[in-house]
């Protein structure tokens, strides 16, 4: 399997979601959070949905998560995707108690199931882009 | 209270043969559809006062304006829901003509799915998908199969639902576009057959998918008082309502992935119909795939959440089953007029004039709208 090609559909930021991109590119998971009432959200947006309030500040994510639901895609759609077949495509639960969409690698189709354990990892597209990609943990252990 | 209960009736339908293959434009398709609805309820293009054109089509009020000289359109909206649109539309266009606003609504619907552009790129232009376009399209979710999916894989992880109950969807789908004359998919098919198409997006198959087609559909909504006097028998509109999940777009954003907005329009249109889903003799489901009618089903109460997959078995939704649904084919097999076509479906069995797939004496039924990955619309009807 190899990466996705560069010519790929690369988000457009943001006035609200600049930040979260830009903390991807230092390769930390950055989640929106509520200025008043500490309320996490994602995807990035300019409301609280809890309490109403514009006021935004950061959380940098600890990047583990566990499997919602996911898709394995045998069509690519997207030229892009073409040699990367099958992409796995995972909705992931954060600890943080946000979800996201996001692909997930390193993994046999035939073993992911619901609450798997994933970690975060970032993919440096170009020198504008990282993306996030989740990834079985190393360890999922009682260490 | 007072509410839209049997305020307006459907007075036309009308459809262009459908067919993977044409060339006419997407605006040319609903022209015709929209004329032969027009001529179908014994109205001229004139008497149109209200249109609400599909909301991602190639035509706009203006072009009905100039197509057909209306010199005094009164109303004219659209409902951005996706696939849930043209049912929510029937909402409008009943609101407006009970309040007087317009006397002959037209919603017409013309793409060209199958020679123009292909939904990924028609669903990245919406502007309700900048979300997914900024968030997920990145990584290589480009195509709605890819975000149905994840649903349909935990409703089977939980729920157990199998991918050859989605295959008994599939199969009498098919047996019922065979039965239409105006299906562009006409071979029957087998859970075999299902069972062994290709792999799209796991765990949808080729044959769980509904089929990119070109054509158009268009209906005429007009006031109940009217109707009586028109051309043909008046199909009622007893009950109507839209939903939206708590995010219809982004999947991330709602509490359980298998619940969509039609669990909250359903039991609002049930309520201002007055009837029971045991006063339901036909259902026109909007079926982009398989799996969203079983959801469905579920979220309209006609077995609980987890017990859509047993439902579906036996051939519950044949035309000798429990609950006839898509009885023309709908998008699985017919054609994905976006739900137009539901609809032309259900005022065609109430009018009994379904021909071979005519559910026998037909009283109510109940068409859905789904969108933008959970939106939902419902109007139940009555001849
Ligand atoms: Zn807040």
């Amino acid at each position: 399997m190899s990466e996705p090609s560069e010519n790929r559909l690369l988000p457009q930021p943001t006035e609200d979601s600049q930040p979260f991109w830009d903390a991807l590119k230092a390769h930390r998971l950055d989640l929106q959070t509520c200025g008043d009432c500490g309320a996490l959200r994602h995807y990035p947006r300019p409301v609280c949905p809890e309490c109403h309030s514009m006021a935004v500040t950061w959380t940098t994510a600890s990047g583990l998560g566990s499997v919602h639901s996911w898709t394995v895609s045998y069509q690519a759609f997207h030229s892009a995707f073409q040699d990367c077949l099958p992409i796995i495509l995972a909705t992931v639960d954060l600890e943080e108690g946000v979800r996201m969409n996001c692909r997930l690698d390193g993994v046999d189709p035939e073993k992911i199931e619901i609450d798997l354990p994933v970690e975060v990892a970032f993919e440096d597209v170009n020198d504008e882009v990282t993306l996030p990609v989740f990834r079985p943990r190393a360890s999922t252990g009682d260490a | 209270m007072d509410t839209l209960k049997d305020k307006c009736c459907v007075t036309g339908i009308g459809e262009t043969a459908y067919t993977r293959g044409c060339n006419k434009s997407p605006t040319a398709l609903q022209m015709e559809a929209s004329l032969a609805a027009i001529a179908d309820a014994g109205l001229t293009p004139k008497d149109i006062d209200g249109v609400i054109p599909f909301f991602a089509g190639s035509a706009v009020a203006e072009d009905f304006i100039t197509n057909f000289g209306i010199e005094d359109l009164r109303y004219s909206v659209t409902a951005p829901m996706g696939g849930a649109s043209c049912v929510a539309a029937i909402q409008s266009a009943a609101a407006a003509i009970t309040a007087g606003i317009a006397t002959h609504v037209l919603l017409p619907l013309g793409r060209t799915g199958y020679s123009g552009t292909r939904a990924p790129a028609r669903v990245a232009a919406f502007p309700q998908f900048r979300i997914v376009g900024e968030f997920e399209m990145p990584y290589g979710a480009v195509a709605p199969v890819q975000l149905y999916a994840p649903m349909a894989r935990r409703h089977m992880e939980i729920y157990g639902t199998t991918s050859k109950q989605f295959a008994e969807i599939s199969v009498t789908t098919r047996d019922h576009a065979i039965l239409n004359g105006n299906a562009v998919m006409t071979k029957p098919i087998t859970i075999e057959d299902h069972q062994t198409s290709r792999m799209i997006s796991d765990p949808f198959r080729l044959f769980d998918c509904s089929v990119e087609s070109d054509g158009g559909a268009a209906i005429v909504i007009s006031g109940a008082d009217r109707a009586r006097d028109m051309r043909q028998k008046p199909v009622y509109v007893m009950g109507v309502a839209e939903g939206h999940p708590d995010s219809p777009s982004a999947i991330t954003q709602r509490p359980d992935l298998t619940v969509l907005g039609l669990a909250k329009a359903a039991p609002r249109a049930f309520e201002m119909a007055g009837v029971g889903l045991d006063a339901i003799d036909v259902a026109e489901i909007y079926d982009c795939f398989t799996y969203t009618v079983l959801c469905q089903l579920e979220d309209m109460g006609f077995c609980a959440k987890g017990e859509g997959g047993g439902f579906v078995e036996d051939g519950a939704l044949g035309l000798d089953g429990r609950l006839p649904t898509n009885t023309h084919g709908g998008l699985l097999s017919q054609s994905h007029m976006a739900g137009m076509n539901h609809i032309v479906e259900l005022a065609r069995q109430l009018r009994g004039d379904a021909g071979s797939a005519q559910v026998p004496d037909a009283e109510v039924g109940l068409v859905t709208g789904y969108g933008d990955m959970g939106d939902g619309s419902i109007a139940i009807m009555r001849r």
